[in-house]
């Protein structure tokens, strides 16, 4: 592996504030990203993801509080270390695809016939070999998103930051992306993937933080997020000649949920218990258990009642 | 290489590729070539628009006196009424017909010029003249006047202008030439800074439309990136303005080899400017010895490296301001109401140098010379007609020192305006990114 992925990266963010006239973008934000990790940036539209993404690319200053990347304050030394995908993201038009990407890795410090080395490769792995002398302008939608994600990574950052990176992907390259994405994490790299795509958080993230109003309202682990918001909602499939019999049930047990299920001699049960023993010992009395569930909350429900509580509070 | 060595490299590159460049490069000294050219070959070709003039002069004073020349020919007609000879100018046969009927002293003449088609302004002026010479000639013999007085008062004015340097030096001065020299130089200005300035303008706003804005920011800071666009794009004025020098002297060399007219003095001088004399007649010897007057009383040593400090710092202040607004540019509607007050002091420039060419030296034009926003057209005017070196020097210091002041404001508008979009924005707005950290 090369030199600059021996290294790893964690970030640290204390206490951070940043208006834009009266308007507070982030409002004394603290969160910690762990190394070599995948970190969610999650937050609905105007939360301050985008500023706090431009801080840690220096594009803006913080007016108070600091980021720390291995513990050491923010530099300009930091920039070549970093790739960052912005949500709008765009290319020269008029340039050629390879001059571009030759320019682009330049500008993060590269040398010229290095960053050509490289490119080459990247391009031949994602099949686009041919359009290095194309004008950016003939390239489609989807092969210019190729080319910039290959301009985002061509330095071998260790930090990525990838705001929106799905969009304007087909399911195709987006599977290519994503599986780059958790390559780029084992080999090293910390990214920070910021989305509003939470099937991608669940495939993806390793933590995540969900930002709100300028604060984190939400940091953790996913799958400790998970289990932390836990309904504790079972699923029980029953297979019986009797329906009646489990209809009965909803005597003894008035919580349950009672559904029939696909098969016309089997039913499902739902209960919100973390350990519906009785109602289990009653089951087997009456019919065969053919499956229990434990379904945890996926992250779009946590989001969704994680800010909407939010916003009932303020 | 350095960043902003990086980014300097791609906007010239760009630029110098473009096919417009190309275009503009070997059309511009064709378009100036043109200017000079076209006189001459109007000289020289002057002989097929030679005037056949019939002159009916039933008072006989003039005959004698109209003298035929490279542009007209007089033909003296007796004993035709005029009529008939109008027909034959109706038919071609003459161009114009100069009717003269018996004149007496006291009575006005009553001469008329007949013609198909316009007559010439020279012509007409030239038998003016004649005419009126003539009379007053007439009249003075007629009040007793001695002839031989009357020859001796003829006169031809020749009127030279001596300009008195501190050293009490007299120099032949050319209102003329300084005049036309002031003006071109002038407008030369004007024309870079708006095309250029807008080559500016247009960048910042392509680089933030097309969203590419916010990857390039993450690499190098805002700054370098206004200010390598605005050194990039100066190359490329140079570039084009040195294109423009060679390719007019290849071109003018081209024509003089071709119509065979060698004539070293105009050419060494280094200037083409003073092509009206030489087309005049360009054998004439006298006529070569005024144009190395006019080239030795032009000071090119001041006024060649003051049009390239003048035109360097007035594009530099007006790229800046140029590079902030561009960064303003949201849709093209909005971006007019911020332009406005850059191309205002322009105007304002290159309309008042027709005032300063009348007066260098006035109040007014010293002041505006003065102004940073206005002195780099303004100054270029006065040059030639000779300014103190101690306003030239505060002019540029003023221009350096307000140049420095614009490129901090406009750097902290375009770094904000660059990331900002969908946002009506109003001056006050505006006003508040200055305080932005």
């Amino acid at each position: 592996m090369s030199f600059h992925n021996s290294k790893t990266m964690k970030i640290t963010v204390n206490q951070v504030s940043k208006r834009y006239g009266d308007y507070p973008a982030l409002d004394s934000i603290s969160l910690e990203v762990p190394e070599q990790s995948i970190y969610g940036l999650l937050g609905p539209n105007g939360a301050g993801k985008t500023t706090l993404i431009r801080i840690l690319n220096q594009i803006t200053a913080p007016d108070s509080g600091d980021v720390l990347l291995n513990g050491e304050p923010l530099n300009r030394t930091h920039i070549a270390r970093i790739g960052y995908l912005p949500e709008e993201r765009g290319l020269y038009k008029k340039m050629k695809v390879g001059e571009q990407a030759v320019y682009l890795a330049q500008l993060k410090g590269i040398g010229k016939n290095e960053a050509e080395k490289r490119l080459r490769k990247w391009f031949n792995r994602f099949e686009i070999n041919g359009w290095w002398d194309k004008k950016v302008e003939e390239l489609s939608k989807g092969m210019q998103q190729k080319v910039q994600f290959i301009t985002t990574v061509i330095h071998e950052p260790e930090l990525l930051i990838f705001d929106e990176p799905f969009s304007g992907f087909d399911p195709i390259n987006a599977n290519l992306l994503k599986e780059s994405i958790i390559e780029l994490r084992d080999k090293g790299a910390t990214v920070l993937l910021s989305t509003h795509n939470m099937a991608s958080v669940e495939e993806l993230c390793d933590s995540i933080t969900l930002i709100q109003k300028g604060h984190s309202i939400l940091e953790g682990k996913v799958t400790d997020i998970k289990r932390q918001n836990d309904t504790h909602r079972r699923e029980i499939l029953v297979r019986t000649d009797d329906r009646q019999r489990v209809l009965n049930l909803t005597a003894k047990h008035p919580d349950i949920l009672i559904e029939n299920a696909g098969e016309p001699d089997e039913m499902k049960i739902t209960v919100m218990d973390e350990s519906p023993n009785d109602l289990i010992k009653d089951i087997l009395q009456i019919g065969q258990l053919v499956s229990f569930k434990e379904i945890l909350p996926s992250m779009n429900d946590i989001f969704i009642q994680k800010v909407q509580s939010q916003n009932e509070q303020s | 290489m350095n960043k902003i060595g990086l980014i300097i490299k791609r906007e010239y590159l760009t630029r110098v590729r473009k096919r417009s460049f190309i275009i503009m490069t070997f059309l511009g000294p064709v378009l100036l070539a043109a200017i000079y050219i076209i006189p001459i070959l109007l000289a020289l070709h002057s002989e097929s628009d030679k005037k056949t003039i019939a002159v009916v002069d039933e008072s006989h004073w003039f005959e004698d006196r109209l003298k035929s020349n490279e542009e007209q020919t007089f033909i003296i007609v007796e004993n035709m009424p005029i009529d008939s000879v109008k027909t034959l100018v109706q038919e071609g046969y003459y161009d114009i017909a100069l009717h003269v009927p018996p004149t007496q002293l006291n009575i006005p003449s009553n001469a008329i010029l007949y013609s198909h088609k316009q007559v010439p302004m020279n012509v007409e002026s030239y038998i003016r003249n004649v005419m009126k010479k003539e009379i007053e000639e007439q009249k003075l013999l007629a009040s007793g006047v001695d002839p031989d007085i009357v020859n001796a008062v003829k006169t031809d004015v020749n009127l030279s202008v001596m300009r008195m340097d501190e050293t009490g030096n007299e120099k032949e001065t050319f209102t003329q030439v300084q005049f036309t020299l002031g003006i071109i130089l002038a407008t030369l200005i004007y024309m870079f800074i708006i095309f250029f300035g807008g080559q500016v303008l247009n960048g910042v706003a392509e680089e933030k439309t097309n969203r590419i804005i916010e990857v390039i920011v993450s690499s190098v800071k805002p700054f370098q990136l206004m200010m390598g666009k605005i050194i990039g794009v100066s190359l490329v004025a140079l570039t084009q303005f040195a294109m423009w020098i060679i390719m007019t002297v290849i071109i003018y060399f081209g024509f003089t080899a071709v119509v065979g007219l060698s004539n070293p003095a105009a050419i060494s001088s280094g200037t083409v400017l003073n092509q009206e004399m030489v087309s005049a007649d360009i054998m004439n010897n006298e006529n070569v010895m005024q144009v190395v007057n006019i080239a030795h009383s032009i000071d090119f040593g001041t006024i060649i490296p003051c049009f390239l400090i003048f035109f360097i710092l007035g594009y530099l202040l007006y790229a800046t301001l140029y590079a902030a607004v561009g960064s303003l540019v949201d849709n093209n509607t909005d971006s007019q109401q911020f332009t406005l007050p850059i191309t205002v002091p322009l105007m304002v420039a290159i309309i008042s140098s027709f005032y300063i060419i009348n007066n260098p030296d006035g109040v007014l034009s010293v002041v505006l010379s003065m102004i940073p926003f206005t002195s780099p057209i303004s100054m270029m005017v006065r040059i030639p007609f000779g300014v103190p070196i101690w306003q030239i020097v505060i002019s540029i210091i003023l221009l350096i020192g307000t140049f420095i002041l614009m490129t901090w404001i406009a750097a902290k508008i375009y770094r904000t305006g660059i990331l900002m979009y969908g946002k009506k924005l109003t001056y006050k707005e505006i006003f508040k990114w200055l305080k932005y950290k």
